[in-house]
């Protein structure tokens, strides 16, 4: 168990590799109820969640027949840094669910309140809701066996969510697998996890959880992306909206950081030989030096990867000290691997 | 704190050290160590016949979460590594006093085995460290 966020959290369940295959070749269960939900309503919800978030909600349809869609986006301060990261579900008409992350919690709460002014709205925190993910090939169907609600989820498009009452179902994840991220009612979520476990779904734990995402090219918030990191610079210029004429904070520092130019871009590097990449790592390559921001030991690679920050003119190839000596690292576009296939080339070696 | 067997030796760095009958000694690390290491997927071993100190960094085992040195118990010169760790470093995990051993040296001083912890030691060592 480890202390995350102010949660006891497990690292893993069994073996950590194992949790990671079974995700990659079956289904593995996480209980992410950590994430903090909350819930914006009023006439001025939309209005405040265009200026407050970096994608654009409009671009959600209203509910209908209990289905709605999500949205990946940051929530940037003036200067263009990122506050967080998050999904944002549209509930009903004045009606959306944020969840952002458990690190940021505090000062999430405290941004979103201090952007709402005298607007009609009301922010409302969530802490009674429990959050469990199923993700893997074979997530939705055992989740469609479990649940009343089974055939309206298998019809579920991805980035689209379900909801029953209390029990939301989204077809979203961490991973890099098709897969649901179940929001019920806290009273609810043990039996909901003793059930989907009794089908034979491995529990995950945060170790699991991290090679997923970094398999799949993911960013973790506090590593990949912070306050002092621009989403130009991290891989998510795709999530800020500026096909309209919108204003929302950030844009201006954004816009002016692209007509100045972009010094750092995000990229994959893939460790030749042995060694795990670690975050902090000094990344050597032909445009200058760079940084790793999360690496790991890939389960599916069998062999380290990271995602790093290097500089716009790095080429196909860099080096990284570990412990004295200097290791080739191959640098790749992200993700590493997707619905349990590998995306990079592995035969393509440099030596 | 995890099996403790009591005919080896141990350091506080969390290496066993098992004596042979040719006067060589056998090191891993203890089942304390892999436990709060985590699954390990990456060995580096020295090289053999390299001459070693007591108190010399030698080794890495390394897992998802982190990676971290083995020390050399006694001063001497390595005469063989466990190669079976090149493709299953988890053997480190699953069975750390046996088929995880991590090298085999001959001590320049045999007497030096003395001053190593005997098991009640470091079984006490790491319950300190866990209060």
């Amino acid at each position: 168990m480890v202390e995350f966020a102010g949660w006891q959290m497990p690292l893993y369940y069994g073996s950590q590799l194992d949790e990671h295959h079974a995700v990659r070749n079956h289904a593995g269960l996480f209980d992410i109820s950590h994430m903090t939900v909350v819930d914006v309503s009023g006439a001025d919800a939309e209005r405040y969640l265009r200026y407050v978030l970096a994608n654009d909600v409009s671009k959600l349809h209203s509910a209908e027949d209990g289905q709605c869609r999500a949205l990946y986006s940051l929530m940037l301060r003036e200067d263009g840094g990122i506050m967080d990261d998050l999904i944002v579900y549209r509930l009903s008409a004045n009606g959306y669910r944020l969840v952002v992350n458990a690190a940021t919690r505090e000062k999430d709460l405290a941004w979103l309140l201090g952007q709402a002014g005298r607007q009609s709205l009301e922010i409302l925190e969530r802490p009674d809701l429990a959050m469990i993910a199923v993700q893997g090939p074979q997530a939705r169907e055992l989740v469609a066996q479990t649940l009343p609600s089974g055939e309206a989820l298998l019809a579920l498009a991805p980035f689209c969510a379900h909801r029953d009452d209390e029990t939301m179902v989204a077809r979203t994840g961490y991973t890099g697998e098709d897969g649901f991220e179940i929001i019920v009612a806290g009273a609810q979520a043990p039996a909901l996890w003793a059930e989907l476990h009794a089908l034979g779904i491995a529990a995950c734990g945060l170790g699991a959880r991290d090679t997923l995402r970094l398999e799949a090219g993911l960013n973790l918030y506090g590593l990949d992306m912070d306050e002092t990191v621009s989403p130009l610079e991290c891989g998510l210029r795709w999530t800020v909206d500026t096909q309209t004429d919108r204003d929302f904070i950030g844009r201006r520092a954004l816009e002016r950081q692209a007509a100045d130019g972009v010094k750092f871009v995000q990229a994959g590097l893939i460790l030749e030989g042995n060694g795990v990449l670690r975050a902090g790592y000094v990344v050597h390559t032909a445009g200058g030096e760079g940084k790793v921001t999360s690496g790991t030991y890939s389960p599916t690679l069998a062999r380290s990867v990271a995602l790093a920050r290097l500089p716009v003119d790095a080429q196909n190839d860099g080096e990284v000290v570990i412990r004295n000596h200097r290791h080739a690292v191959r640098i790749v576009k992200t993700p590493f691997v997707r619905h349990g296939k590998i995306k990079v080339d592995l035969e393509n070696k440099l030596h | 704190m995890g099996e403790i067997p009591v005919e080896l030796k141990y350091t506080e760095a969390h290496e066993w050290i098992r004596e042979q009958d040719d006067g060589t000694v056998e090191v891993g690390i203890t089942d304390h160590a892999q436990v709060s290491l985590g699954e390990l997927v990456f060995v580096e071993l020295p090289e053999d016949d390299t001459v070693v100190n007591a108190g010399d960094a030698c080794a890495v085992v390394e897992s998802v979460k982190a990676a971290s040195d083995v020390y050399i118990p006694l001063s001497g010169t390595i005469v063989a590594t466990n190669q079976a760790l090149a493709d299953s470093p988890g053997l480190v995990n699953t069975d750390p006093y046996g088929e995880g051993w991590l090298f085999r040296l001959r001590p320049n001083t045999p007497t030096q085995l003395e001053e190593l912890l005997a098991s009640e030691d470091y079984e006490r060592f790491v319950a300190e460290l866990n209060d």
